[in-house]
């Protein structure tokens, strides 16, 4: 186990060099730059366009700008934003947590949902719950996330007046948030109702994250179970007699795990993608907005290191993914 | 009997909370920081300048006019060069949980916040890494001012090296907000200098409590204000960067005002209620520039036709919904000096034909530039240019229309020899005409990165410009902007489109708030009815 864990992380290494490269040359490859978009409509002059950029060090070679991010990187040095003049570490340090409170309140649902409906259409295959559920589930996964949050808000916020309509809690609570998790911040505060009102602002926008994974998890596990109840060993299990529960629950659903389990690590670049959108409809202050707001001004240095910080929390995931993976099924780590 | 405690403290604080009076503002954007000198963008100085910090003149509540703010009174020598300033006596800094200020607002503090932007040897010209004072810079402060000394501790001497007549309302402006050099240096001292930027000690209405970055920025009422305090005890800026959301919040009662309505729900706004609406004119212009350097666009008789061609009406029925007025001048109707009497080019597509035949164009083919983004003077310049290129082609002229990513566009839009006209526009930074007219179109900024993108230097224009630059008396700069705006309508540089309304939703509960036709949102005289 300890090698195929020391094997996994040697793999990470050219992965990580590969995601710099990608990281800093995106936001180069885009047209426009910082200090043309600072200017705005009033222009600014060749002299002073020349000054601010050698200001910020680009204008020296590409090449040698990737060699000072990769030097800096490698001290711990992330940079510093050009908009707010913040080390990029920190930003991310107060943002992300907001972001992986949402992504696992999410996943977590789609999780939940997904898989016993997946089984049970599986199970039921052709029976009006299955046709039901998995229309449902090709509606989800093609469903406009912008639109959906809106509509949802505009629902359950504006007309019933059940959910609150964004942010992460009531403004009349305040309380220094030192895990940056809100549901456990708002416990610590001790604050009667802070607990239940971080609840509520999590529903609305954890539902419309979810909805894509929800999807692909429950049509993900149908098919997985399918695949599964076809086999050999099923079919000799169902005619030793063994009740439908145990032939189900225990031969054939570990097996059917192992790709929903990967196609639940996978989710996780999706929820990443969904995050984007799903923050900004509910003003939710995590790092899926502040890559949005960096692009758009060309922040450089917030791009190249949060997609950085980002791609890494993303490997980080999807090894313990693989590792999960060797636990469930033996053969993977052997080989 | 501990649990009772907790109980009692409880009920003591929801009690508070109810009687504190909160007034949320549900703000479009994350301010990039809270010191206001580094940046430019109006959702940072709404969240910093304009609370915590004032300025040795202020614009009057509602208005572009200059009024005494830290500085008293002031007198300005013969020639217009020397600005000796009477600073207000008895003026507190707040304070915070690091630093508690030992004096009051003296000369000191603005030696200080003009130096460090000014003077590149000063220490905090550069506290943060990448840090530029890009206002102080735009508004050819570097130029204009010569020096700042204090004469004693409440009289402060600047001296211009040419007379400007707009510098009262340019020291006015938010980059030029005054900052406490006590604080300054006792946070040299504890090597902690970013916070100039994080935790801002100011003496505004407002004093700053916490900043949840893109979530929430808390402040409280300055009980100390110079000024008129404020009616409310706290203000909550709630960030929504999305507008049907911020609608959404509005009716919800999660916020009591916001900025920047969508167009379409002006109508749905209107009939709600429980909300009102604020409306006013903005200190805004969108145009279409020429490349008045190139045949046939160089004359004006060209220009004047193809601004007959196109149906104004039409670009502000469909693409402003109606939510703006049509433009015949460069400057907007709210800013003295805009000359009513002249009368509009009419769309009259015949005419403009024949125009085009006396002039000897025929086959005409053309390029329009639409702006890939949403800004206050223009909500959609693709449908814009869309109207325009159909209304041209009525008059035989083809047009194509081209967009660019935004930051290439305002780079390509100012490259010397651009084919094609190029829609845009620009919102008042401090009311004064000079700063639209010189700005977009004398011909100092008609060189390669100046704002004038039609490249369009008259002379008689620029040195009516010029002459009303150094003239304190404001009537006799009335006149000659007047005078301008005539030489502009006659030479037709652009198509004026249209200067658009802002809107303001807010609770029926709100009262007190003023529209500031700069677009600040300042909140020390709203008041909430319970």
């Amino acid at each position: 186990m300890v090698r195929f864990i020391l094997n996994k992380l040697l793999y990470l290494i050219p992965t990580f060099l590969g995601i710099t490269i990608i990281a800093f040359s995106f936001v180069r490859i885009l047209p426009g730059d910082p200090v043309l978009l600072m200017a705005g409509e009033r222009g600014v002059s060749p002299e002073r366009h020349a000054e601010l950029t050698a200001q910020l060090g680009y204008d020296k070679p590409v090449v040698m700008q990737y060699f000072d991010f990769l030097g800096r990187l490698l001290q711990g040095d992330f940079g510093t934003s050009l908009v707010t003049k913040k080390p990029v570490l920190d930003e991310f340090m107060a943002l992300f947590p907001a972001t992986v409170e949402l992504g696992l309140c999410a996943i977590i649902l789609a999780t939940v949902i997904g898989v016993p409906v997946g089984i049970l259409a599986a199970i039921k295959r052709g029976s009006w719950f299955d046709q039901i559920s998995m229309t449902t589930a090709l509606v989800g996964f093609s469903m406009p996330i912008f639109w959906w949050g809106l509509l949802l808000i505009i629902f359950f916020s504006g007309m019933l007046g059940w959910t609150p309509v964004s942010g992460r809690i009531s403004l009349l609570y305040y309380f220094p948030t030192p895990t940056g998790f809100m549901l456990i911040d708002s416990l610590l505060s001790g604050q009667p109702g802070a607990f239940k009102s971080a609840v509520s602002h999590l529903i609305l926008p954890s539902i419309v994250l979810a909805t894509i994974p929800l999807a692909v998890i429950a049509r993900q596990t149908r098919s997985a179970m399918l695949e599964v109840m076809g086999e050999d060993y099923v079919r000799t299990a169902r005619a030793k007699g063994m009740p439908q529960r145990r032939v189900i629950g225990v031969h054939a659903l570990r097996n059917a795990m192992i790709p929903v389990v990967t196609t639940i690590g996978l989710q996780i670049g999706v929820l990443m993608a969904g995050a984007i959108l799903t923050e900004t409809i509910f003003s939710w202050p995590g790092i899926g907005k502040w890559m949005i707001d960096s692009i758009s001004r060309r922040d450089y240095p917030v791009v190249q290191s949060g997609l950085l910080l980002i791609a890494g929390m993303v490997m980080l995931v999807n090894l313990l993914v693989d590792l999960t993976y060797g636990l469930i099924n033996p053969r993977i780590r052997a080989s | 009997m501990k649990l009772f405690l907790v109980c009692a403290s409880a009920l003591a604080l929801s009690a508070g909370l109810a009687q504190a009076k909160t007034f949320v503002y549900c703000s479009e954007a994350s301010p990039e920081g809270f010191d206001p000198a580094p940046y430019t963008a109006g959702t940072t100085f709404d969240a910093s300048a304009h609370p915590i910090y004032n300025r040795l003149t202020e614009f009057k509540k509602g208005t572009t006019e200059v009024e005494p703010g830290l500085a008293e009174s002031w007198e300005v020598s013969e020639d217009g060069t020397e600005y000796t300033f009477h600073l207000r006596q008895g003026v507190k800094w707040h304070s915070n949980e690091k630093f508690t200020p030992t004096r009051d607002f003296n000369a000191d503090d603005v030696l200080f916040s003009f130096d460090r932007q000014g003077n590149a040897e000063n220490p905090w010209h550069q506290y943060n890494p990448g840090i530029t004072y890009e206002y102080y810079t735009a508004m050819s402060m570097p130029e204009l001012v010569k020096s700042v000394e204090k004469i004693d501790d409440y009289t402060v001497k600047i001296t211009l090296n040419s007379p400007e007549a707009p510098f009262l309302a340019n020291i006015a402006m938010p980059f030029a907000s005054i900052v406490s050099k006590e604080y300054a240096d006792a946070l040299e001292a504890a090597g902690t200098r970013e916070d100039l930027n994080n935790m801002p000690i100011g003496t505004g209405p407002f004093k700053f409590v916490a900043y949840q970055k893109d979530a929430v920025i808390r402040y409280a009422k300055n009980p100390d204000y110079w000024g008129t305090a404020p009616i409310i005890d706290d203000l909550v800026f709630a960030i929504t960067p999305d507008a049907a959301v911020r609608l959404q919040k509005l009716k919800a009662g999660e916020c009591h005002l916001m900025p920047y309505p969508a167009p379409a729900d002006i109508e749905a706004i209107r009939a709600d209620t429980n909300l009102k609406l604020d409306e006013q004119a903005g200190l805004n212009v969108g145009y279409l520039a020429y490349n008045t350097t190139l045949a046939p666009f160089d004359n004006p008789q060209v220009r004047k036709a193809l601004n007959m061609a196109i149906n104004k009406q039409a670009i502000v029925d469909a693409v402003f919904q109606g939510a703006a007025e049509p433009a015949k001048n460069p400057i907007p109707p709210t800013m003295w000096s805009y000359n009513d009497a002249i009368q509009d080019d009419p769309y009259d597509p015949e005419a403009a034909k024949a125009m085009l035949d006396e002039a000897g164009v025929s086959d005409l083919t053309m390029q329009i530039w639409a702006m890939p983004v949403q800004r206050p003077y223009m909500p959609n310049a693709r449908r814009t240019a869309e109207l325009m290129q159909e209304d041209l082609s009525k008059v035989g002229v083809k047009a194509e229309i081209v967009s660019y990513e935004w930051g290439e566009y305002l780079a390509k839009s100012m490259e010397a020899g651009r084919t094609g006209a190029v829609i845009l526009g620009w919102t008042g930074d401090n009311g004064d005409p000079d700063n639209f007219l010189s700005v977009l179109l004398s011909c100092d900024s008609a060189g390669e990165g100046g704002a004038n993108r039609a490249f369009w230097c008259n002379e008689e224009f620029s040195s009516l410009l010029k002459d009303a630059k150094v003239t304190a008396d404001q009537a006799e700069r009335t006149a000659l902007y007047e005078q301008a705006q005539v030489v502009f309508k006659d030479q037709a540089p652009w198509y004026t489109i249209a200067h658009s309304t802002q809107y303001v939703p807010m609770s029926a509960k709100v009262s007190g708030f003023v529209m500031s036709p700069l677009g600040d949102f300042t909140f020390e005289t709203v008041d909430i009815a319970e």
